[in-house]
């Protein structure tokens, strides 16, 4: 890879789907097409221009980039073809390895509970894992969506029963996790 | 007779809040002839949240399905978006960035699979409207839907990021597919706008303003009802509408349906298969008009 001369794009760069990041015009195409560019405290474009002037540390611990709904509209309008939704997820991935946690908002934590369970069980349990994210950050928010729940479980769609993989396929899914986190990442 | 490989992903399984869904994409493809195999033993596609959380990790669980579906030799075919999208990406990651493919091996390797990147993994959309085809559809149907008004809703990863089987921004597919049954695709500008994805756990003001733009701009098009090809999408729009009316004074009431249940209307399937009783807001009314 070239190096150049910065170590934050550098850094982005050496994730897959991170190195577009040098190709931006700044035209502002991403910003104009994001539905959410609205909420972030930095627009999209403005996060690659902060990260190429080197300003890792305001960019990691922004939360601008956990509005990204991952709709790909940037993605596919983008003159140069940055991928750039993967580079908010490259950005979202490097804040979440600091350590930052964005105050505010509570997709990190969203994110990581959903992570958990499908490296840990191989699937996503939509009720535990609804009434685990809801104790977990703020019980209090959780009466918001009980009418959401209670229509569902009528309905038949939340179920209690947790979709397991046979004994061999959780060894596998194990085995292969294990190796992974011995390679260090991306 | 045509044979795939299926992935339900989380939402469409036995115990996901979509399985309906499935139902419907099972009791639709066997009377088009086709068989969609269940992926014995998958996991999770590896997901948007994992790859911002453990990049590598997610990539590795999504190999090992796709190393599984490659045994089987067949398309794997699934009925959501995100795992479509995620699917795609890994096939596409793997062949582009060499250095990531020697590690996902290498972990492979450890749970004694490898893959070789030959596996196609297509929507269910695609495969009905691509392999099956329109006049097929059509020419098995025993009900007209009599110009039911449907708002066609692809939502975004169907489509997006990589060139797929449809338009990324306007893509016609779904509208053709409506009009061939008999039905009536409104216009429908928002009709690849997204819904808010998981942000409505996270951001639930941000998300549901996304959905109610959604329902206003198939209302104000004349919509009866939606047609969605995704299950989070019809989560949100269908059992969080309440949230909607309730946060921004609104009344709407639209049923929103999987396509392949509007699919299976027409064909003239038992409504228990296709699992209509499952949407939060009854279809049956507006469904009561074209039985």
């Amino acid at each position: 890879m070239e190096k150049s001369g910065n170590a934050f794009v550098d850094e982005i760069s050496s994730i897959p789907g991170g190195e577009g990041i040098r190709l931006c015009i700044q035209c502002g195409t991403c910003t104009a097409s994001c539905p959410n560019a609205d909420r972030m405290e930095h627009t999209p474009s403005q996060l690659i221009a902060m990260a190429r002037a080197g300003m890792r540390k305001e960019v990691l611990a922004s939360k601008a980039m956990w509005y990204c709904l991952s709709c790909y509209l940037c993605t596919v309008r983008c003159p140069r073809g940055i991928k750039q939704t993967e580079l908010m997820h490259a950005l979202e991935y490097l804040s979440i390895k600091e350590g930052v946690s964005p105050g505010e908002t509570l997709t990190p934590t969203m994110y990581r509970l959903f992570n958990h369970y499908a490296c840990s069980l191989g699937s996503l349990p939509e009720l535990w894992f609804m009434t685990r994210f809801y104790l977990q950050t703020n019980p209090l928010r959780a009466w918001r969506i009980v009418p959401v729940a209670l229509n569902m479980l009528r309905r038949g769609r939340l179920s209690l029963r947790r979709r397991r993989l046979t004994t061999e396929g959780t060894g596998q899914l194990r085995a292969i996790l294990h190796k992974a986190e011995s390679l260090g990442g991306v | 007779m045509k044979y795939y490989t299926y992935f339900p992903g989380c939402s469409c399984s036995t115990e996901g809040g979509a399985k309906a869904y499935s139902w419907s994409v099972q009791a639709v493809s066997k009377v088009l002839d086709s068989e969609l195999v269940e992926l014995d033993d998958w996991n999770c596609c590896g997901s948007t949240p994992s790859s911002s959380v453990d990049e590598l990790a997610a990539f590795c669980i999504s190999a090992r399905d796709l190393a599984l579906a490659e045994k089987r030799g067949f398309d794997l075919v699934t009925p959501c978006s995100a795992c479509y999208v995620i699917f795609n990406r890994t096939n596409h990651y793997l062949k582009q960035y060499p250095r990531l493919k020697t590690k996902v091996d290498e972990a492979l390797g450890a749970g004694g699979l490898e893959y070789h990147g030959t596996v196609r993994v297509r929507h269910v959309l695609d495969v009905l409207v691509n392999d099956i085809g329109y006049d097929a559809i059509a020419a098995k149907a025993k009900k007209n839907l009599n110009g039911l008004k449907v708002a066609p809703y692809y939502g975004c990863q169907v489509v997006r990021p990589k060139p797929s089987f449809d338009d990324p921004e306007y893509p016609q597919s779904l509208d053709k597919l409506i009009v061939s049954l008999g039905g009536e695709a409104v216009p429908f500008p928002l009709k690849s706008r997204c819904c808010g994805g998981s942000l409505i756990f996270t951001e639930e003001a941000v998300a549901l303003d996304l959905v109610r733009r959604l329902l206003d701009s198939a209302q104000k098009n004349g919509a009866e009802c939606l047609a969605t090809v995704c299950p989070l999408c019809q989560t949100n729009l269908d059992a969080y509408q309440g949230e909607v009316n309730k946060m921004f004074q609104t009344n709407f009431h639209l049923p929103v349906l999987f396509f392949t249940q509007l699919i299976g209307i027409a064909l003239g399937l038992d409504e228990k298969d296709l699992g209509l009783k499952t949407c939060v807001v009854p279809a049956d009314k507006v469904l009561a008009k074209y039985r």
